[in-house]
């Protein structure tokens, strides 16, 4: 399509506005990080003594260090075991029809909109009834009922994409049901798997409702809710320094994994959307 | 290598449909067997069956003897090429190929051999480290085929493997099938809905309809003999030619005049049923002749003339295409075939359109009479009802007497190509 120059300011003006708004609140938080307690509040965008004593300093904080911890292992887990699960059930509805298939797919949808906060009033009484509130544990079940939704829905649209004849082939060159699963699909389907882990990793490390209720202590309390608990270097000093270091620390790694998969995690998002 | 026997099989799906309806089948040890009919016959079904992709639902399956009804597909030792090949993407020929034998816990330098010799006997060995993504549609094919013989199973089964290449590679592929089979003697069960990969290939062919077997021989057989109106429409191309008649005392009223037929196929109708009744006859293209060329059988048959519409010279033959003032011939087989075809209408609004096969030297034109000789010792008289051919024993082996003393069905083509070196 050939566009003319007007055309081509107009999209430009609109894309570097459109950049601006969203990149700018992020711009800030990385120059607040940098700033010193005492320019803080200078109004400048641009840190004028530049600082490493904010980073230096959560790192410093059991709060911080904890919460880190937390965080990367509350995530892999329930990635893994989301991923694990939804891989069989996505297996299941993309292969086989049984009774029920239906209802399970809708249930799964279902879940999937329905809104988390509704659900953490219950679950805090019931967490601390059973005794896993503050836990992984009561972490990890929230977080992988809301993302078995997503991982069942893009791995089964990736598994439909693989014809039923390899397993068939698999079969009569003298393959179990377990090899041909392992040798033939669970490579073809690597790419599939991998974009829903991203994607469920992604919803996990960036869950705050779930972190902020169901958590008291160091002991299950996730970055994005710890957070909340910072204090500066005495009572009467803000901790916006400290936030704004530790805020950045934890989008890094988001930063990293969608500039590297930003492809497949659109395909994961897209799939099945045009095919089948 | 094993023989396999089908033993009033039957397949019911689930929804109560009756898909294969007590087939009886025995595929001798190293024998080519060819399952041919319109999609939805049944054929892939029964192939499946074989293979242990779908369940029997009824009869009993054995392979080298042994039942196999409740064999899982890895236990029957038994190699499947398929349609779309199947082949595994993510790796190299070699590892596809050598897939069956790594499962089977072989050693390296068997592999290795194995490999090598499938692939040298089919061309590939210079593509085996490649990806199937990067080889042609006829060199995919090869990999499948490959994949199937470096391990020797009981049987090959093909379930339409040609139906995915062109024209022209399809015809060179089939000489290679051929040639394979040939060479390394193994059962053979392969399943198309091409007539003439089936009458070219097959030692022996099975032709279904709705789930049943119609007849089963060689091919010539089912060629010069067939069973019923199903099977006279399905085998040969182009169709056998159909027109409706009536049966009088000793004569057939048709539209190319009465027809007296030999004694031996009178006999027989006489046999099936006397007096006036409706018919249908079915003569092969090929069977009509420019009646200047017939020479001394001039009276074996029939004379009549008719206004050739269009004509086709392929060089060998000329196709003459002409109306006969005529009724469509209908039966419920020949509804199928039609469906089969596409829906294709050979009715024009002045009567049917009649194909014949004439020498060469035939000096027939277009748009102009030509006087035609039908050969009545070929002629078929079949019942409109039940479809039933009334004129020939169809029993496998039977009516020597009838035989034709030349093949009509020519092979010349591919027997000079299995003779031939293998293509670089």
């Amino acid at each position: 399509m050939n566009t003319t120059p007007r055309q081509r300011v107009g999209w430009g003006a609109a894309n570097v506005i459109v950049v601006l708004v969203a990149a700018i609140p992020v711009l800030w938080l990385v120059s607040l990080s940098f700033k010193d307690p005492s320019t803080i509040t200078d109004g400048s965008f641009y840190p004028h003594n530049w600082t490493f004593a904010n980073y230096r300093g959560i790192f410093d904080q059991p709060l911080f260090t904890h919460a880190l911890v937390n965080s990367i292992a509350i995530a892999l887990i329930s990635t893994f075991l989301g991923v694990a699960l939804g891989a069989m059930a996505a297996y299941a509805i993309a292969r086989l029809d049984f009774p029920g298939k239906r209802l399970l797919v809708a249930s799964a949808l279902l879940i999937a909109m329905f809104p988390a906060i509704s659900l953490v009033n219950p679950m805090f009484n019931l967490w601390r009834t059973l005794g896993i509130f503050d836990t992984w544990v009561g972490l990890i079940i929230p977080y992988m009922t809301f993302s078995l939704p997503l991982s069942i829905y893009t791995l089964s649209a990736f598994f439909r994409e693989i014809p039923w004849e390899l397993e068939r082939a698999a079969a009569l060159d003298g393959a179990t049901p377990l090899q041909a699963f392992r040798r033939v699909i669970i490579p073809l389907a690597a790419p599939g798997v991998f974009t829903t882990a991203i994607l469920v990793f992604l919803y996990c490390w960036n869950d705050f409702v779930f972190a902020i209720s169901l958590t008291s202590t160091n002991n299950a309390r996730t970055v994005p809710a710890a957070l909340a608990f910072f204090t500066g270097a005495s009572q009467f000093e803000q901790p916006t320094g400290s936030i704004a270091a530790a805020a950045v620390v934890i989008t890094i790694p988001v930063i990293i994994v969608v500039l590297l998969f930003q492809r497949r995690i659109v395909a994961g998002l897209t799939a099945g959307a045009v095919k089948g | 290598m094993a023989e396999i026997v089908l033993d009033h099989v039957t397949k019911r799906f689930p929804d109560g449909a009756l898909a294969v309806d007590d087939v009886n089948l025995t595929i001798a040890d190293g024998e080519f067997v060819i399952l041919v009919g319109p999609s939805g016959c049944g054929k892939s079904t029964t192939l499946n069956m074989i293979a242990g992709l779908e369940d029997i639902s009824d009869g009993e399956l054995r392979i080298g003897g042994e039942v196999a009804n409740q064999k899982s597909p890895r236990d029957r030792d038994i190699g499947m090429v398929f349609q779309n090949y199947a082949l595994y993407p993510h790796m190299t020929v070699r590892e596809n190929m050598a897939f069956s034998l790594k499962l089977a816990k072989a050693d390296k330098a068997t592999i290795d051999e194995r490999v090598n010799w499938a692939a040298g006997i089919l061309d590939l060995t210079d593509h085996l480290e490649r990806k199937p993504g990067q080889l042609s549609g006829g060199q995919r094919q090869r990999v499948a085929m490959g994949r199937v013989i470096v391990r020797t199973p009981n049987a090959f089964l093909m379930d339409e493997p040609l139906s995915n290449l062109d024209a022209k590679l399809r015809v060179q592929m089939r000489t290679e099938v051929s040639r394979l089979q040939k060479r390394l003697n193994t059962t053979t069960v392969y399943v198309t809905h091409d007539q003439v990969e089936a009458m070219t290939l097959g030692d022996r062919v099975a032709v279904m309809r709705g789930g049943v077997i119609q007849q089963v021989g060689p091919p010539e057989e089912l060629y010069d003999r067939p069973a019923n109106l199903f099977v006279a429409g399905f085998i040969g191309s182009p169709a056998m030619n159909f027109l409706p008649a009536t049966v009088k005392s000793d004569t057939v009223s048709s539209p190319f005049g009465d027809l007296r037929l030999p004694d031996a196929r009178r006999r027989r109708l006489q046999a099936s049923g006397g007096g006036e009744r409706t018919v249908i006859i079915g003569i092969r293209p090929e069977h009509f002749e420019d009646a200047e060329l017939v020479g001394d059988k001039r009276d074996q048959g029939t004379v009549f003339k008719a206004t050739v519409d269009l004509l086709e010279s392929l060089g060998s033959d000329k196709y003459a295409y002409f109306t006969v003032k005529s009724e469509r011939a209908s039966a419920q087989h020949l509804e199928e075939l039609a469906a089969d075809a596409g829906g294709v209408e050979t009715t024009t609004e002045d009567g049917v359109q009649v194909t014949a096969r004439l020498d060469s030297a035939s000096k027939a034109k277009e748009d102009q009479e030509l006087e035609l000789w039908l050969d009545l010792r070929r002629v078929h008289v079949f019942d409109p009802e039940s479809g039933e051919n009334l004129t020939v024993d169809t029993v496998e082996g039977g009516d020597e007497a009838e035989k034709p003393v030349e093949k009509p069905v020519e092979k010349p083509v591919e027997k000079a190509a299995e003779d031939a070196p293998a293509k670089p």
